[in-house]
């Protein structure tokens, strides 16, 4: 098992450590209600340096990049981030990641930690284009710094006007002294804030400096348990979970970033789902009588059929309410629509609701 | 973490204060903080007898979901209707408030099969 550069400092502060796709992590420190609150209402600090990050560059790079992921990226300008996935030949989808343009012959992927290897592979064996290929995931940390005072506490740390950043947008500069720091305005949270990309020997000092600027916002460290209870409530897929090597990012609800403006890898078949209509849908579902609905529970009709599974759920925080992602065939993927939920063989009630959550 | 003395304890972490006839049961500070922030405590056997050791209800943390295992055969006779309104009880007071149910234990002898504080903690390894 892998450590991160700050894994010695979350055990030193009493974190619940867990195994997660071959690191040693943090899933919580105080408590994931608290964390989660801390990030809804002030500001808190993720140790996500277990994901991972290509830099992808030459002149052909952009023609890489557009035929392993789904977006279109020629939209990006220097300085903009987007969210894409990587589709499969098989009608699913690889790898979920963030497109950085840092210059029109450069760019900077963040892939999932678990697929760092896979991810390596598949855009390598689609590499025709002789692209230049550099993995630095394992000399990067990362630091998601989320929350509404995330801004505040980090704007004490830089000369750049992170106000100046929008949202999916990244500058490159001094932070915290450091050098060359990629400050990007991008999180899994869906509270704002930041990220912040370092060399492994500089991620310690970031720590101890974020903590402080953060103090007078009672900024709290935060662990994997609360990353999903906040990504949930906004109905952030999560891979492995919501989509995977099976799921198409039409049916997942990923429409938004399959641009059919392009070819990529299978994009026919996507097309093609995308206008003869899908059979299975990825909805929000909400508890209505007592439950939490967990991931592989089945999903059932009234008359107990099968209709779908659960893919995510969790009770939700700050809604105080049980809420689940899950698939479901088509004609019952309409909000409002009465499931039911399989729960050690009782079907509890629930309900399709518009997502995010909130 | 805290393990009173006067309790017996399970290997799947339940506690029980023994009086008179009458067992008082619970998860142990160990049990809680593995699971963390507790949403409810699901228990529909009040009224039913259960042999040592099966399912007696099952509680809800927001990341998990936990079987709950009766330490000593006996009879369910009260559920902890203080959990339904504040279930952090267990996380915040787990031999106190946040009892779960009470039992009319079927055999003594049952309870020999339990660790006591100093056992139940070098199982667990603190």
């Amino acid at each position: 098992m892998q450590n991160t550069s700050l894994t010695h400092v979350h055990q030193s502060l009493g974190a619940k450590m867990v195994p997660f796709a071959g690191f040693n992590m943090p899933v919580s420190y105080a408590g994931i209600t608290q964390e989660h609150n801390a990030v809804r209402n002030s500001v808190g600090v993720f140790d996500v340096s277990h994901m991972g990050e290509f830099i992808l560059s030459g002149p052909k790079a952009l023609d890489l990049i557009q035929l392993v992921t789904t977006n279109d990226a020629s939209k990006l300008t220097d300085g903009k981030v987007q969210y894409s996935c990587m589709t499969n030949d098989q009608g699913g989808i690889v790898d979920d990641l963030l497109v950085y343009r840092i210059s029109a012959e450069k760019y900077y992927l963040v892939v999932n930690a678990s697929n760092i290897e896979k991810d390596w592979n598949w855009i390598s064996q689609h590499n025709s284009f002789g692209v230049e290929m550099k993995n630095v995931s394992a000399d990067t940390s990362l630091l998601a710094v989320q929350g509404p005072d995330a801004i505040k506490a980090l704007q004490k740390l830089t000369d750049a006007d992170l106000s100046a950043i929008p949202y999916y947008a990244f500058a490159i500069g001094t932070f915290a002294g450091i050098a060359d720091v990629i400050i990007s305005n991008t999180g899994y949270t869906g509270s704002g804030g930041f990220e912040l990309y370092v060399k492994n020997e500089d991620a310690e000092k970031l720590w101890y400096a974020v903590f402080e600027a953060g103090n007078e916002f009672g900024i709290q460290p935060c662990g994997l348990g609360c990353r999903d209870t906040l990504r949930l409530e906004k109905a952030f897929c999560l891979y492995g979970n919501d989509i995977n090597d099976t799921t198409s990012p039409i049916e997942a609800g990923l429409g938004w970033i399959t641009k059919f403006t392009k070819p990529f890898v299978h994009s026919d078949y996507h097309k093609q789902l995308k206008e003869t209509g899908v059979k299975k849908k990825l909805v929000g579902i909400e508890m209505v009588d007592r439950g939490i609905p967990r991931q592989h529970y089945k999903i059932k009709d009234a008359a107990g059929n099968e209709i779908g599974e659960v893919t995510s759920g969790t009770q939700s925080p700050t809604l105080n309410k049980a809420i689940g992602l899950g698939y479901v065939k088509t004609e019952f993927s309409a909000p409002g629509s009465e499931v039911y939920i399989d729960i050690r063989n009782a079907l509890v009630k629930a309900k399709v609701v518009k997502t995010p959550f909130l | 973490m805290n393990f009173p003395s006067d309790l017996k304890y399970s290997k799947e972490h339940e506690w029980i204060r023994v009086e008179g006839n009458t067992g008082t049961i619970g998860i142990t500070d160990f049990a809680q903080n593995e699971l963390g922030d507790i949403v409810y405590v699901d228990i529909n056997t009040v009224g039913d007898t259960v042999a040592k050791d099966s399912v007696f209800g099952t509680v809800e943390a927001v990341k998990t979901v936990s079987d709950l295992y009766l330490p000593v055969a006996g009879k369910i006779v009260e559920f902890n209707k203080g959990l339904d309104a504040a279930p952090e009880s267990v996380n915040k007071d787990p031999y106190g408030a946040g009892w779960m149910v009470k039992v009319e234990i079927t055999s003594a002898a049952d309870l020999d099969s339990l660790m006591d504080a100093e056992t139940y903690k070098k199982h667990i390894g603190v």
